[in-house]
């Protein structure tokens, strides 16, 4: 099991388009991921789940994942919210 | 008849007649229990949930056609809705409990229209329509209604609807809609997002006022002012047609302009540029065909804040400014506060006269290492595009050396690391104090170009605060005194190869531009939206 410790960095924080991604991007991995935020965990297949953690711009979240490809996995999330995903200009 | 007031969405200006988009709201019996097995109807809620996958995904390609990618997007987040697990398991549950199979699709969706609707962020409190609206379609899947839409609307017509979701707007009858009114949204609705996008004026958030509204109504819209006149007058009437034409007249220079060069009869070109506070103006700047920017404030950076913004902080924002205009010009003025701006973390002593206390460079000098910072990251920005350099506020000469003897050990500190930057950059000073006028002689050996900043030099020269309205009478930036000023101003720099230019109110003023022209001006800065009547006026003369 990994776990890491991410900043939203998006203007408008995890919502639609860059939960979207979000989501899309932890279902390319086997391994099993979840994310927690204020005491909430969701499991990162669930878009509802993602989006209802009311992650805005600069919030903390920790992403932890087990299986295979587990750091390949918080690899490429990390990336994703550190690079401004989904970004409305 | 009446003005009613809500939230401008998207500016533009229509009149015409009502349309009222009520999409059938379906009414369903929350407590309907029935016998069907639950087999049958979880199969049931599968058909008609793979049938909105059908029909959100041709609104997808519909917008992807109409080159909307943007827009689209949504969908991609609608699809994922509709195979979220947490969904699937409470359909099941309520399914379990014995619920029809419409009342459990409607009672899952709305369990997590609920989550969203309790978050603080305004961004997720307006996902929970999109999860209400995708909601809405399965159950209509699988009543057999089908949802409303606005393809086709039967006569020109402003729609006034309780809120649109983005499938709403998806395809909208182009030759028909004239604008959006809707009871509910903000500024981040979707109904904004789409009348920008469209084109249209959009005033939303007018709640309740318009329920009995009826289709015979007609109604007037100003979207930027964000009023709706109910039933229109005549004088009303003439007001809004008036102000559309104004609209349509500033949209027509506006085409005829923005890419145009303002070259004058001799051949020589005036560089028309905008002033801007940070990446968020870069759009607007060049949608009105800015040369590039004559004045890029910096101070926004560094207010409300808790500490000073780092080196990367800001090689970031000047980096996107710079590359947005890529061979265009940029100026990036140096820090200018003062006394008057309430910034904690400078612990800047409270002056008895701030406005002639140390404030811009001044106090870049007091303070190299937030100076420097800020020089630093201009430096490591300036490879991203065509970087000019402006200390503000210079009083003599002296100033001037000051700061590039910084500016020189910050270059001599990136060679050192091997951090490339643009070693020809241009350096100039603002010239909006008097003394730098009359000593533009001695300031010109130093400098590349002056941007003359006529608000302050207006102000400086009179003694007498702008701010101050019973002092109105000497605020006159056209006055003999000043122009005599910045012609000093532009003659020193020209007889050192040098240019000038002006950023401040006058630049953009059409009564100002023709002497500015005559006195030899270079360059002309204003808020963007000024720029094509600027570009109209210097290639009339």
């Amino acid at each position: 099991m990994t776990a890491r410790t991410l900043t939203v960095h998006n203007k408008t924080g995890l919502h639609a388009r860059p939960a979207t991604l979000f989501v899309q991007t932890a279902a390319r991995f086997k391994s099993k991921i979840e994310v927690t935020r204020e005491g909430r965990t969701v499991d990162t297949k669930n878009i509802l789940g993602v989006l209802s953690l009311g992650a805005g711009k600069n919030s903390v979240i920790e992403v932890e994942a087990e299986g295979a490809d587990e750091s390949a996995a918080l690899d490429a999330l990390e990336t994703l919210l550190t690079t401004g995903i989904g970004q409305e200009e | 008849m009446s003005t009613l007031k809500g939230i401008a969405a998207s500016a533009g200006i229509a009149i015409g007649r009502v349309y009222i988009y009520r999409p059938d709201d379906v009414i369903l019996d929350l407590e309907s229990h029935d016998s069907v097995s639950v087999e049958e109807k979880l199969k049931a809620i599968s058909l008609a949930t793979e049938s909105v996958h059908h029909q959100v995904k041709a609104l997808h390609a519909h917008m992807e056609e109409q080159g909307k990618s943007k827009e689209a997007e949504i969908f991609s987040a609608y699809e994922m809705f509709l195979d979220d697990p947490t969904l699937q398991e409470a359909m099941e549950r309520y399914v379990r409990e014995g619920y029809s199979a419409a009342a459990a699709v409607h009672r899952a969706y709305e369990d997590s229209v609920q989550l969203m609707d309790n978050l603080a962020d305004a961004y997720f409190r307006e996902r929970a329509k999109d999860i209400r609206d995708v909601g809405d379609r399965v159950v209509r899947a699988l009543l057999g209604m089908p949802k409303a839409d606005l393809r086709a609307l039967p006569y020109p017509a402003i729609v006034v609807a309780r809120d649109l979701a983005p499938a709403d707007t998806a395809s909208v009858d182009r030759e028909n809609v004239l604008g959006f009114v809707t009871e509910q949204g903000s500024t981040t609705s979707h109904t904004a997002i789409l009348a920008q996008a469209l084109g249209l004026p959009a005033v939303v958030g007018l709640g309740t006022a318009l329920a009995d509204v009826d289709e015979h109504a007609r109604l007037g819209v100003d979207g930027a002012a964000g009023t709706v006149v109910l039933d229109p007058t005549p004088e009303e009437r003439a007001t809004l047609e008036e102000g559309a034409r104004a609209l349509a007249a500033e949209q027509e220079l506006l085409t005829q302009y923005k890419d145009k060069e303002a070259v004058l009869g001799n051949g020589k070109r005036i560089e028309v540029s905008a002033d801007i506070g940070g990446p968020g103006d870069v759009a607007t700047a060049l949608r009105f065909g800015a040369d590039g920017v004559g004045l890029y404030r910096t101070e926004f950076l560094f207010l409300d804040r808790d500490s000073p913004p780092t080196e990367e902080e800001q090689v970031e924002a000047y980096r996107s400014v710079l590359t947005a205009f890529g061979s265009r010009p940029v100026i990036i003025r140096t820090l200018d506060i003062g006394g008057d701006k309430q910034i904690p973390y400078l612990h800047l002593p409270a002056e008895a006269n701030p406005f002639l206390g140390v404030r811009a460079t001044r106090l870049g000098l007091r303070r190299p290492t937030l100076f420097k910072t800020q020089l630093r990251a201009i430096l490591r920005a300036s490879t991203a595009g065509t970087t000019r350099i402006m200390y503000p506020m210079i009083a003599v000469a002296e100033e001037i050396e000051q700061a590039n003897l910084l500016l020189q050990s910050v270059r001599k500190e990136l060679d050192a690391e091997d951090i490339p930057y643009d070693h020809d950059l241009e350096v100039g000073v603002m010239v909006e104090i008097p003394s730098a006028a009359l000593d533009a002689e001695r300031l010109a050996d130093r400098v590349d170009f002056f941007s003359i900043g006529t608000n302050d030099l207006t102000q400086y020269t009179f003694a007498a605060d702008r701010t101050n309205r019973d002092l109105n009478y000497l605020y006159q930036p056209l006055h003999p005194a000043v122009l005599f000023l910045i012609r000093m101003t532009i003659e020193a720099a020209h007889s050192h190869g040098k240019w000038a230019g002006i950023c401040g109110e006058l630049a953009g003023a059409p009564q100002a531009i023709p002497v500015l022209i005559a006195m030899g001006i270079d360059q002309l800065s204003m808020s963007s939206a000024k720029i094509p009547r600027a570009k109209q006026i210097i290639l009339s003369l």
